[in-house]
Order: structure tokens, then sequence, then C-alpha cells
């Protein structure tokens, strides 16, 4: 059985599973209206405009610096697995790689990204 | 030691007797489908016992002791209950985006289930590139939690998801530089071939220093992946009620909460695959009796005991520590455990070679 079929299987499986279980509780649940039942929950208090508007970017700094160091490890881990084939050589370039990586990070770190505003 | 290929293999056996090829193909598929359902089912009970139990313990209560001997039975009473309760529509909610956030939080921790090896020749998913799967497919989750606390409209739900999405995706960088210097000390991404090559020695031992350091900055990451422990800022109770899942109600908050305790022992398995030798038992070299020994113990037993043992040592930080601050658990991937997973990764290049 070929690999790919077998993730399907575990997809189909995991919506089977969602699916299931949302059908369950709807037969079994019960349901009553309310005019206030469906309001967003902020602790009683009604809740004023949307929340969907401008956000604290420091979160956005830190999504900009994962992707450099994400797209890094995409290309880090060829390297991991052929390594014993590369050698020493290898290893001097994949050292040069994480320097300027870490130049990046370092450069970041001065500028402030990392700090928490 | 006793090997499930040969129960696959009857069953195989035994189907394609009275079946044709397609229906025996067929057959397997719901068979695997309800096997990986129940486990997952089980286990998440099971954890959610663990857990209950462990945590009253830790605080000199006696915990769940009413349904069944021990309690034992509190989770699948609470399970059931769960279903039985109402799911409320919330009116300004994005209904399609609401709805496809609990189906990505649970597609992305079952699919990272599916591939783990839990005992000889037990295991579904068993890609070339095994390690690369189980990152992608569990940063999968990251998306589902945005997901479900934006469509919400809900002022708790966005900030746990962006707190949520920050965490999870600065620590996904560690956890996955940590697994990088074990491809590194085996050479390939095939989590059976990683399996097979811990017979001798568990690759924690092999790898010296730099492997424990990365069990150890894994174990971190890890436990910063479920949103548990020190960790929960995204879920902070005292301050945003629930974080990211406050609007979901019945059944489908429940699925958070499995995802969220499976992703826990997801953690803990891949540890135990990664480091801890995944279903090989206990070997050291010379010592033949107590390597034959050793083999006697079923390989789901040591499988199981070792990713408990991880999902205890994540129980035991969790009760144990107070809650970080944003900066510092920022701080903490940043400036400590990323520098020092990089040059750890160098140094078992350099122990390889």
């Amino acid at each position: 059985m070929s690999n790919s079929a077998l993730f399907l299987v575990v997809l189909i499986t995991a919506i089977f599973m969602v699916v299931a279980a949302l059908v369950i509780a709807k037969l079994l649940a019960p349901t009553s209206t309310n005019p206030l039942k469906g309001d967003p929950y902020e602790c009683g208090i009604p809740t004023r405009g949307t929340s969907w508007m401008q956000f604290k970017v420091g979160y956005y700094l830190f999504a900009i610096l994962y992707l450099v160091f994400d797209v890094e490890t995409v290309l880090l881990f060829p390297w991991a697995v052929t390594m014993k084939d590369l050698g020493a050589q290898g290893l001097f370039c994949v050292l040069f790689f994480i320097i300027v990586l870490a130049l990046g990070l370092a450069y970041a770190w001065k500028k402030g990204a990392l700090k928490w505003k | 030691m006793f090997d499930f290929a040969i129960v696959t293999s009857w069953i195989d056996q035994f189907l394609r007797s009275f079946l044709s090829a397609g229906w025996t193909l067929f057959v397997e598929f719901v068979l695997i489908g309800l096997v990986i359902l129940a486990l997952y089912a089980v286990l998440a009970l099971l954890l959610i016992y663990v857990e209950r139990k462990v945590c009253a313990f830790f605080q000199c209560r006696i915990g769940p002791n009413r349904v069944g001997p021990w309690g034992v039975l509190q989770s699948v009473a609470d399970m059931v209950k769960i279903l039985l309760k109402e799911l409320i529509n919330i009116k300004r909610v994005d209904p399609f985006l609401f709805k496809a956030a609990m189906f990505l939080v649970i597609i992305a921790s079952i699919c990272t289930f599916g591939a783990l090896p839990f005992a000889r020749g037990l295991q579904t998913i068993d890609f070339n590139i095994g390690v690369f799967y189980l990152l992608a497919v569990s940063s999968l989750g990251v998306v589902g939690i945005l997901l479900a606390g934006w469509s919400s409209n809900n002022k708790y739900t966005m900030i746990g998801a962006m707190r949520s999405g920050a965490q999870l995706i600065s620590y996904e960088l560690s956890a996955g530089l940590s697994l990088m210097a074990i491809v590194v000390l085996s050479g390939s991404m095939q989590l059976s071939e990683i399996v097979n090559q811990q017979a001798e020695m568990w690759f924690i031992f092999k790898g010296h220093i730099p492997a424990f350091i990365a069990f150890v900055i894994y174990l971190i990451a890890g436990h910063a992946e479920t949103n548990r422990g020190p960790f929960d800022l995204p879920e902070a109770e005292s301050e945003l009620t629930a974080g990211y899942h406050t609007e979901y109600s019945g059944i489908q908050f429940g699925f958070f909460y499995l995802a969220e305790y499976l992703n826990m022992f997801i953690v803990a398995a891949i540890a135990t695959t990664m480091f801890l030798g995944g279903w090989m038992p206990l070997h050291i070299p010379g010592w033949e009796g107590f390597n034959q020994v050793m083999d006697f113990i079923p390989s789901v037993i040591w499988f199981f005991g070792k990713a408990f043992l991880c999902v205890f040592l994540a129980l035991w930080v969790r009760w144990s520590f107070p809650r970080l601050r944003i900066d510092q658990l920022l701080n903490l991937e940043w400036k400590v455990l990323m520098p020092i997973s990089l040059i750890n990764i160098l140094l078992m290049a350099l122990l390889v070679l």
C-alpha cells in the first residue's frame, strides 16, 4: 500500500470523525433560542464594535522573522540527510550559511525586533 | 519480540481468500481508519483521566473518584456529556471559517498521529521524509487556531489566537532544529529507519551531549507548541476566559480539547521515536543477558511506557511553574533556544564526521 493512499485514508478518517461527532451532537443535543444567546461572550458586557480590526504589529514582526528561519530549516534538512557523504566540505558550506543567518538574527536583535513593546 | 506485521498480513490473507483485490484494499482502508479512530479516542480519554489524577496528586487532592473504580470512567462520562451539550449559534461569526477551524485542528492532530510507529510492524504512514511530514502536518494546527480566533469575532479569541500564533510559530523553529540534530546523526528522515538504527543504542546515548541538548530543547519547544503548562498564554483563563476557543460550545469545544491532549501525547511520542529509541527495548552493548531479558518485553509496552514518561514530565512541568509573560516567552525562544539549537546542529555534525 502506498503511503500517499494511506495518508488520504488518515485524512478522510479525521474528517469523518469531526463530521460524525457533529452529526451525533446535532441529533442528541437540545436547542433553544434566546435573543441574547448569540452575542459574543465578553463576560456579560455588551460588545462594542467589531473585532476584525488592526492589530498589534509586534506579532507580525515575529511572523516575518519566522518565515526566514523556517525556510532555512527546509534548506538545511536535505543537507542533514546527506551529511555523511558531503563530509567536511559540506559542513563548511553549511557553517557559512548558518553564520549569515546568525548575522541576520543578530541584526534583528540589535534593531530591537526581538523586544516586545 | 512480537511483530505486528504477522497480524496485519494474516488479516490481509484472510480478506484476500474471499474478496477481490479492490475490495480487500477497501476493507483494509476502513479497518485502518477505525483502528486509528479507536486508538485516538481511547488515548484521549486516558490522557484526560491521567492529567486530572496527576494534577490532583500534585495539589494534594484525590481527583476524580466517583464514576467507576478510582474514577476511571470519569472521562467517558464527560465525553458523553459533552456530546449532549447544545451547539450555540453565535451571531456575528464567519460561519465557514468558524467550522473549518476545528476541522483543521483535528486533521493536523490525526495526520501526525497516523505517522507514529507504535510498535514493531505497527505504523500506518511511513514516508521516506517522515520527519518533514511530521513538522509540516503538525504546523497546520496553527492555521486552525488562528482561524478559530479570528472567525469568532470576539476580542478574547482574537488576542488568544494572535498570542498562540506568535508562540507556536516561534517554538516550531527550535522543535524543527532539534529534530534536525537527530536527522544529522541518523542520516535518514524515515521514521521506521530512525527507529531501526536505535536497536543497539538509543540516539540520546549515541549522540552524547548534542543529542541530550536536542532532547531537552525538543521537550521545551514541544511543550510550548501544545499551549500548555507555563506556556498557556493563548488561553490564560484569568485574562482571556478560554483564549481562542471561547466562542465554541459543546462538542465543537471538545475538538479543541481533544486535539490539545492528543498533541501532548504526539509530542511525547515524537520525542520517544527520535531520541528514546521508539519501540526499541533498552540495550546496553556488552550486557548480553540484560539485553535478552529486555527483548522479552513487548514493543508496544516500550513505546507507550516511554511516551507516558514524557507525558508525565509535561504534566509535572505544567503543574509546577507559573505562567510566563509574552516577552519572556519570546525571549526564551529567540534569544536562548534558537541560538543554542543552531550551534547544537553544528556540534552534532562535528561529532558524526
